[in-house]
């Protein structure tokens, strides 16, 4: 029972095809631990988007990508339950900023609501701007520009509109996609921080190709490998004793 | 080579001279709020040596109004149906159905105009604006089709898969995501197509046929500015008015055009 | 194991004519039901208008035999005497469409190489694709009455023809109708070509020439091929230019400089006082008209989409 309090989402066997005749994730397992952040590691093409992307059934808005398997998050199986309500308790940040390029900064903090039909009444509305703008450190930057396109910010001031856009929503889960794979050090270092500090309110999984990202701001590790669930582990234990082969060979640069 | 580029522009300066030079004699503001006069009154008038009275209000009123009625049908019609093809265009009656949207802009307007005329005209027992409207809206629509089509294919999936991972419906996904952002270029298209229909002739000749007064009842004959100025050229008495009529729908085609030029540069995104 | 995994249920793309009792009940399917209906729009309309020129045209089709109608040259409607034939108008029509080509392909492509090689980013360029754009957007009547005003003129001037009337002014002002059209699409694909195989030519030494003969053209090629076509399919159909010049007689055309009629200018000319006959007639040429169009943007857009694929 404490176990299943400890994680959030849990995977169980797991696979997604591409094409019928090949599996571009077989066969995952794995516990998603609470309250912390997980990364998924692994060289281009390992299928770890692809594992990322069936969490929140992104896959569902292409034709012919099958999924299978079970995801419990909070009881329920999240490839059984509605793909909406899904989404709205799993977020989702993408690799390039993508604030939506006709609304404004408050607007597209409060996307996520007007996407859903939900009404929400001004002071409403304002609290949940400033609450999500604060969490992502953003508040004061843009306090006095709200009404303005968010497409007007930089890179990384984007990146964290979006990610306080997926926060706005109250997510239990947060998909990451790369998220600084598109930004310079500066920024990708206040994303990094930034991370690390919102592992208090919602558990996240990251995807990376950045072994340093993942070590430095993960607490558990998951490596792929052509689609496969090579090694999942404590991240320090993961770095400094992997257990397969493969794993070190990729840690050591040897494949990649 | 330059030479070449170069001569391909007299044609355009010859055009616009010709008109301009021509129609800006009898450009006066009663030109613009009076009907078209008779063959007679043009005839006394020229006898007298006085200026043809009349303008070209009745078909202003016709040509405005049966490109509204056309937009308000064509329009919303041609977004979703564009929507729709961006979104699918993988399957096969997304691709049927945009090599069809191909077939119908390349119909020639002649054939539209006679098509409406045995759907509608033959079954009304009399021309209408609402055949010119029919005509019209058909030749609107494959042009915002293709444009909302191609606008909506150019966004970045991210933007739609950012909407449906907050949640989003896909019906307010499209409203207020995806339509938004293709806005600038589906208006510019838009525009483009009213400049386009607005100076056709043919697909008018047999549906709303010419009315000789201003007439805002849409189920009887209306006249388009078009259509006035095919009227002159064929009526020697008249001819005086054809540069004017001509210079009228120059400049509200060109202006056309430009603003949609300035609407796509603003717009982008 | 493959088998076992089973299909999500999918949002965005199931649909079924069983599900449309269901869809009242969920915005989002009733969404996706107004998208079909929009989207069934256009085809509904094409197989309508299909039908109608079939239907319409039965009667003349039955009267005088499809291969009699589209092979005679007669064209007469005196009571009891009728015979008809569509022979002339077609050839008339496939005449001054390709003296046009023949007229436009010069100008359209120097235009085009000019906005979208030589000086591709410059002002000049935006200038001159300004230029054809607007060309393009000018209506047609107004390019009748250039014709008319302006090239007439010249034409009997030059001693080519008494009225001015022939298939030689009416295709010179088909001309400068698909110029515009012609040059700006195919400045598209000039520009569309890679410049790092531009760059891979001149970096072996290749003058500017031979880059445009041995790359531009070559790659640019099926696209500026299927520009041709696609004007092509314009002038086909283009009525008023060609009505107020080429001197709508019903005869063969016999040279250049002698009057005809198109398929266009004929129905423009004759549909409003047709009844009967020679009102199916007429629906008969407009459904070759129409196959013919359309025939020819299919060919022209399948060719485009298979450049762009390239």
């Amino acid at each position: 029972m404490e176990n299943i309090d400890k994680t959030i989402l849990r995977i169980h066997d797991l696979s997604v095809a591409y094409t019928a005749d090949k599996l571009s994730v077989s066969h995952v397992n794995c516990d998603i631990p609470r309250n912390q952040i997980t990364a998924i590691m692994g060289p281009s093409g390992c299928g770890k988007s692809t594992l990322l992307r069936a969490i929140n059934r992104m896959h569902e808005l292409y034709r012919g990508i099958q999924v299978s398997g079970q995801l419990w998050m909070n009881g329920l199986d999240l490839l059984k339950t509605n793909a909406m309500q899904v989404r709205r308790q799993v977020g989702m940040v993408f690799q390039r900023p993508n604030p939506f390029p006709t609304m404004s900064i408050a607007d597209n903090i409060l996307a996520g609501y007007s996407l859903n039909g939900l009404r929400l009444d001004k002071s409403q509305r304002q609290t949940i701007v400033e609450q999500s703008l604060r969490s992502v450190g953003l508040w004061d930057e843009v306090k006095d520009s709200l009404t303005k396109r968010g497409t007007f910010l930089s890179g990384g001031q984007q990146q964290r509109l979006c990610i306080a856009r997926a926060l706005a929503l109250r997510p239990s889960l947060l998909l990451m996609d790369e998220p600084t794979s598109a930004l310079d050090p500066i920024a990708t270092a206040t994303i990094e921080n930034l991370i690390s500090e919102l592992k208090q309110e919602v558990s996240i999984i990251i995807v990376t190709h950045n072994m340093g990202q993942a070590r430095r701001i993960s607490q558990k590790s998951l490596f792929m490998y052509l689609g496969e669930l090579v090694e999942c582990g404590d991240t320090e234990q993961l770095f400094s004793d992997p257990s397969d082969s493969r794993t070190r060979a990729y840690l050591s640069g040897h494949i990649g | 080579m330059v030479v070449l580029a170069a001569l391909m522009s007299v044609p355009l300066l010859a055009i616009l001279g010709k008109v301009a030079v021509e129609g800006v004699k009898n450009l006066t503001p009663q030109f613009l709020f009076q009907s078209t006069p008779t063959t007679y009154q043009a005839l006394i008038a020229t006898t007298s040596g006085t200026a043809i009275p009349g303008g070209i209000a009745n078909g202003i009123v016709g040509t405005l109004l049966m490109l509204v009625m056309a937009s308000i049908a064509a329009i919303p019609v041609g977004i979703f149906s564009g929507v729709f093809l961006a979104e699918r265009h993988d399957t096969i009656f997304a691709k049927v159905a945009s090599y069809m949207t191909d077939i119908l802009q390349g119909t020639p307007s002649i054939i539209l105009g006679i098509i409406v005329y045995a759907w509608i005209v033959i079954p009304m027992r009399g021309y209408s604006a609402i055949a010119g409207t029919v005509a019209l809206g058909i030749m609107m629509l494959p042009l915002i089709v293709r444009s909302t089509e191609e606008a909506v294919k150019m966004l970045p999936s991210s933007y739609n898969e950012a909407a449906l991972a907050l949640g989003g419906s896909h019906f307010l996904t499209v409203c207020k995501v995806i339509i938004p952002s293709a806005f600038g270029q589906i208006f510019t298209g838009t525009l483009l197509a009213v400049s386009r229909i607005i100076g056709e002739t043919v697909p008018l000749m047999f549906t709303a046929l010419g009315c000789a007064v201003v007439q805002w009842n849409i189920a009887r004959p209306m006249s388009g500015v078009p259509l006035l100025i095919w009227q002159f050229f064929n009526n020697p008495t008249l001819q005086p008015l054809l540069w004017s009529a001509s210079l009228v729908l120059l400049i509200i085609v060109l202006l056309l055009n430009v603003s949609s030029k300035i609407v796509a540069n603003k717009w982008k995104i | 194991m493959l088998k076992k995994m089973k299909k999500q249920p999918n949002a965005q793309h199931s649909f079924s004519i069983g599900g449309v009792v269901s869809a009242i009940q969920n915005p989002d399917k009733r969404f996706t039901l107004l998208l079909w209906a929009a989207a069934l729009v256009v085809p509904l309309i094409c197989c309508a208008m299909l039908f109608s020129l079939i239907s319409d045209s039965v009667l003349a089709f039955g009267e005088f035999g499809i291969f009699k109608f589209i092979t005679s040259s007669q064209w007469s409607y005196t009571e009891g005497h009728e015979s008809c034939g569509a022979l002339p108008f077609i050839v008339g029509t496939l005449e001054s469409t390709f003296l046009a080509l023949f007229f436009c392909i010069p100008f359209s492509l120097t235009v085009a190489l000019f906005v979208g090689e030589y000086y591709k980013g410059r002002k000049v360029a935006a200038v001159f694709g300004t230029i054809t754009d607007l060309l393009a957007g000018i209506p047609s009547i107004i390019y009748g009455l250039w014709g008319f005003y302006v090239l007439r003129p010249i034409v009997v001037a030059l001693g080519l023809s008494e009225q001015g009337s022939c298939i030689l002014t009416a295709s010179m002002v088909l001309a400068v109708r698909i110029v515009p059209y012609a040059a700006s699409l195919s400045a598209e694909f000039i520009k569309m070509v890679p410049a790092e195989l531009k760059e891979a030519a001149y970096s072996l030494g290749a003058t500017r020439g031979e880059v445009l003969r041995t790359v531009v053209f070559p790659c640019a090629g099926s696209g500026i091929f299927s520009a041709f076509i696609l004007a092509i399919g314009r002038a086909l159909g283009e009525t008023m230019t060609v009505t107020m010049r080429i001197g709508n007689t019903n005869q063969m055309p016999t040279s250049l400089l002698s009057t005809g009629n198109t398929m266009a200018s004929i129905i423009a000319n004759q549909f409003g006082e047709a009844d009967g006959l020679k009102l199916s007639s007429l629906f008969a040429i407009a459904l070759i008209l129409f196959t013919l169009t359309a025939a020819i943007n299919l060919i022209g857009k399948i060719l485009i989409h298979r450049a762009q694929i390239r």
